[in-house]
């Protein structure tokens, strides 16, 4: 019994002038239907390559002439997308499985009216006639909370503002109904007002289509909002996952506690100062030995013989459900989140 | 394109810092009155102009010696031509700026050159605002070349303990800016925006580029260099946190007017303006546990309105959940509440009631 998405082992890497780029590197994980997964992670930390991985596009090798090799296993409802040839793959997409992609402007086709783009994506999975799709469009908008759904199903993109976009680019990928809807950094281009707006309106959605989402973000707080489930990514891996409630009350990775730290936060008193993650990350070509993490952790000389330096921490199950991939023991891992990190936030 | 006239004569004296700090003690560094920027729209044949993109309409602010003054807003409010103007890279269309007391707002290209030691700015996106053709010592180095400064030591001994300053190694003095990160590049900018000792440094969105964890690097190293230089800043910023996190004293913008302005800890603690509310209760708290508990969120409807044709009365009434009658037809002024809290609404949020997000953690 597999779960709804299930991601066992996958791995993209980029063959490049410069050396093989490791972007995602052995990245495991489940999600079922009716349930949000948050991907947090800085940029060039692999989450928007396990997206688009998820959706077999990279397979078309638009990478000039050089394919992505691409290794694992991607399980959706029970068929595996990857040993799955390019027309299956493509009659899920959209259908199965659709994205909402950050920037609404450039993912909308500037020449063609937004009815006309949500009709298309309709009718290329249903056998129906142009006007039910034109309806069924109206319908879409209006679901998104466009106002006057008939008239702007006319409009351009152009006509409209980013948060209409991404309205309208949210009714799009909603149109066909689909089983896994993947957003990434859905919110990022917009303004926090308009933020507020369609992080309900996709909370909504799911409510009511019942559909596994993953969010892909860099803004803890938009993953505390939406997720259920949370998996940190750094350097193409996972370095913690869990319940949302855990990976922000017990986090147990060293690279969670930064980002933790880095933030400033409205709900709570003002800090003195910011406790930063030193240092920049990681190159994808020539990763750090050991935990790619180590130059940057302030605790790698915490476990012993110089453990850290030399061997890949695994993910190990550190409580129900919460993963974390560090060499530190639990009782270390907890006194210093309790003792050093949780006091300074 | 007009060439800047050659004005030797405007900038005789090599010496930094032309006026006596002393005599400007109790006064605003900057203080800006009745400033406003319109960007014509030009149409047809003849370009006639058929319209105007109301960009920034009557800001009256000060800033004071040391201090930080925030400015928060949402995309298209006028922050960033509010910044422009007062570096004055761009004409105002009326209004004063003045820096230290003299009127700075129509000073020309060779009269404004030497006070561009005194007002520097830092750039949001680092990988446009630096030259790639040049090397980090060029780029760092020039201001000391267009000002005909020549630093104790030398420029480039200059440069590299700028480099220092900001957290770069020296060596880095001959590389170019694709060799760094983000956040590297970042640290750059604001090198060469200190390279002259500026007294008031304009930074608009510094850290909105960068990944979070280099974004906390950024902030401490700006609060740092405050404190070691005696800086003054202006901070623009979309992000509320950021903006609390770094400044003393924050203004609000909407649609090209300050809509509050107070200090910190005040306009957090308890908002007065209803687009200051509703601006802090849809910032996402990073907490899984307050998700279900947020009865106060206040979810604003719409849109921006478009600033050719800003709304009567006060521009925030379309979306405001408060507006009445009046809010349509009369523009309320920024009108001073209390000590230090100027607010613009004709019906002011309960100052004792304390705003959603900010309950104590």
């Amino acid at each position: 019994m597999t779960a709804f998405l299930d991601v066992r082992d996958l791995k993209v890497h980029f063959p490049t002038d410069d050396g093989l780029v490791k972007s995602v590197d052995g990245l495991s994980f489940q999600l079922e239907k009716g349930r949000t997964l948050g991907i947090v992670g800085e940029s060039g930390s692999g989450k928007s390559v396990t997206s688009l991985a998820v959706m077999g596009l990279h397979t078309a090798g638009q990478y000039g002439r050089r394919k992505a090799r691409i290794s694992g296993e991607i399980w959706l409802d029970g068929t595996e997308l990857l040993a799955a040839g390019p027309d299956h793959v493509r009659g899920l997409r959209g259908r199965e499985m659709a994205m909402i992609f950050q920037d609404p402007l450039s993912a909308l086709h500037p020449y063609y009216t937004i009815g006309k783009q949500i009709v298309e994506a309709y009718r290329i999975h249903h056998d129906v006639g142009a006007k039910s799709a034109r309806r069924r469009a109206v319908e879409m908008l209006d679901r998104v909370g466009i106002p006057q759904p008939d008239k702007r199903v006319d409009s351009y993109p152009h006509e409209f503002s980013g948060g209409m976009r991404q309205r309208a680019m949210i009714a799009m990928s909603l149109v066909n109904n689909p089983e896994l809807l993947i957003a990434d950094e859905p919110t990022t281009a917009l303004d926090v007002t308009v933020q507020a707006q369609i992080l309900d309106l996709i909370r909504d959605l799911q409510r009511e289509f019942g559909s596994a989402v993953v969010i892909i973000t860099h803004d803890l707080g938009v993953v505390a909002e939406l997720a259920d489930d949370i998996l940190v990514m750094y350097g193409g891996r996972c370095v913690e996952r869990g319940p949302a409630d855990r990976v922000f009350h017990e986090p147990r990775h060293p690279y969670t506690w930064g980002l933790l730290g880095s933030m400033p936060r409205l709900d709570r008193d003002q800090q003195e100062r910011l406790v930063p993650v030193k240092g920049s990350p990681p190159s994808l070509i020539n990763r750090p030995s050991g935990c790619a993490f180590h130059p940057r952790c302030p605790y790698a000389d915490v476990p012993k013989d110089d453990v850290t330096r030399t061997v890949r921490p695994e993910l190990t199950e550190v409580g129900g459900r919460h993963w974390a991939a560090c060499h530190m023991s639990a009782e270390q891992q907890k006194r210093i989140w309790a003792e050093e990190i949780a006091p300074k936030l | 394109m007009t060439i800047p006239e050659r004005s030797d004569s405007a900038a005789p004296a090599p010496v930094p810092a032309t006026v006596p700090a002393e005599k400007h003690d109790s006064e605003a560094l900057l203080k800006v009155t009745g400033l406003r920027k319109h960007f014509p729209i030009k149409k047809g044949l003849f370009q006639r102009q058929a319209g105007a993109v109301r960009a920034v309409d009557e800001l009256d602010f000060e800033v004071r010696p040391g201090e930080t003054l925030g400015v928060v807003g949402e995309s298209g409010c006028g922050k960033s031509t509010m910044g422009r103007l007062i570096t004055r890279l761009l004409e105002p269309t009326a209004g004063t700026v003045e820096f230290e007391g003299r009127d700075i707002t129509h000073l020309g290209v060779g009269a404004m050159r030497p006070l561009r030691r005194d007002i520097q700015m830092i750039f949001q996106d680092p990988y446009s605002s630096l030259n790639p053709r040049h090397t980090i010592g060029t780029i760092v180095g020039a201001p000391f070349g267009l000002q005909r400064v020549s630093p104790p030591g030398g420029v480039k001994k200059e440069v590299q303990r700028l480099l220092s300053v900001v957290g770069l190694n020296p060596e880095h003095y001959n590389r170019y800016p694709h060799e760094f990160s983000g956040g590297q590049r970042q640290r750059v900018g604001i090198a060469r925006a200190l390279a002259l000792r500026p007294k008031l440094v304009v930074a608009d969105e510094p850290v909105s580029a960068l990944d979070v964890s280099i974004q906390a690097q950024v902030v401490n190293l700006l609060d740092d260099l405050q404190q070691d230089l005696g800086l003054t800043y202006v901070i623009i910023a979309h992000d509320l946190s950021v903006v609390r996190h770094v400044s003393d004293r924050i203004a609000v913008m909407y649609l090209g007017k300050i809509v509050e302005l107070a200090d910190r800890d005040s306009l957090y603690r308890a908002p007065l303006h209803p687009y200051t509310k509703a601006l802090m209760s849809a910032v996402p708290i990073p907490d899984p546990r307050r998700k279900n508990a947020r009865g106060g969120r206040v979810l604003l409807n719409g849109d921006v309105p478009s600033p050719i044709s800003p709304p009567s009365g006060c521009r925030f009434h379309t979306r405001c959940w408060k507006a009445t009658e009046i809010c349509g037809t009369t523009e309320p002024p920024l009108s001073e509440v209390r000590a230090g809290r100027q607010v613009a609404c004709h019906h002011t949020e309960n100052p004792e009631a304390p705003a959603p997000p900010v309950q104590r953690g």
